[in-house]
């Protein structure tokens, strides 16, 4: 435009002021970690309303009756597991070996799908008993802030999967690696979330 | 952020330096900070409302390591905004927690022994 062009005298080269110095270089992965505080105060509600809630059990089963230990104990190994994988996946990522990182990316979805599957059975075994969401304060609440966890988990193993197509499709380009990085804070950020769930609710629930 | 810090970046980087070394201790100390509580309720060594207490500290410090070696939280990433809308909500989560489970205590307190209809005609 001839507008900006007059700031600067006639044949010198025009003057920027702003040379981008002050723009954060990675705005994707800072706006993603905003995105993960704003789920992280979904969770709090939900364990808010777990902490108010989770002792009405309206004359039914409570969490000592009802919870498995051991089942929460491979569920807590299987979630730990896949956060250690993916950080091989993430090693082998900064090396540039595409191989290694499909690989292990597949032992984390397979990490993920196994939490699922035990998560899932527990469900079934819970309302096979007659202990789903209907019957009380407390397993409304359970229902909620531990199914809320687990339709993440499901979310981002679909994530993984995708991202496995991509990295096989496109291979490991700068967009590619920015999505495993998202996806690595989304993957770990569950992990943290699941520590709140397996010490508040399994295990003081256990407790009586 | 100085031109300076721009330069210790290589053109392809994405602002992310996981190692080997980061992800090993994490995980070691995540597996021990597992077990411990698991082993302390399944076992019942200590008694209820004790291990309660302990467990939430274990959960704390846990939540710490996956923070510090898992997602790599320093007061440097994204020049300290990161760390900073991380404070922002634990600060949101621990009045909303503590409100929540503190007036609902009192009000389930208040409310559980229901007053006979004699001392009620007392009340303002």
């Amino acid at each position: 435009m001839a507008s900006t062009t007059t700031l600067s005298a006639p044949g010198t080269a025009p003057v920027f002021w702003d040379d981008g110095s002050h723009h954060p270089q990675q705005g994707t992965l800072l706006g993603f970690w905003l995105y993960l505080m704003s789920d992280c105060l979904i969770f709090a509600v939900l364990f808010a309303t777990y902490a108010v809630l989770g002792r009405s059990y309206a004359a039914g089963p409570s969490g000592a009756d009802l919870f498995d230990l051991p089942l929460v104990a491979a569920n807590t190994a299987l979630l730990l597991f896949s956060s250690i994988t993916y950080g091989f996946a993430m090693i082998a990522m900064q090396h540039g070996r595409q191989r290694h990182l499909l690989a292990w990316l597949a032992v984390t979805g397979l990490l993920g799908l196994g939490f699922l599957s035990i998560e899932l059975f527990e469900f079934s075994h819970l309302l096979h008993e007659g202990a789903g969401p209907h019957r009380s304060a407390f397993l409304s609440a359970f229902f909620t802030l531990v199914g809320t966890h687990g339709l993440h988990v499901t979310f981002g193993v679909v994530w993984l999967a995708t991202l496995m197509l991509q990295v096989r499709k496109r291979g490991l380009t700068h967009e590619n690696k920015r999505r495993l990085v998202c996806l690595s804070m989304f993957w770990h950020f569950l992990d943290v979330v699941w520590i709140g769930v397996f010490t508040f609710v399994y295990l003081m629930g256990s407790l009586g | 952020m100085s031109a300076s810090h721009q330069h210790d970046h290589a053109h392809d980087d994405i602002g992310y330096h996981a190692t080997l070394r980061g992800y090993a201790t994490g995980f070691g100390l995540s597996v021990v900070l597992t077990a411990i509580p698991f082993w302390l309720v399944m076992a019942k060594v200590l008694p209820p409302g004790l291990t309660g207490f302990v467990i939430l500290g274990f959960a704390a410090v846990q939540m710490l390591v996956h923070m510090v070696y898992f997602l790599h939280m320093n007061a440097k990433v994204e020049g300290g905004w990161s760390l900073l809308a991380l404070i922002f909500t634990a600060a949101i989560v621990v009045i909303m927690l503590a409100g929540s489970i503190w007036v609902m205590f009192h009000m389930n307190t208040n409310m559980m022994p229901m007053p006979d209809p004699q001392a009620m005609r007392h009340m303002p």
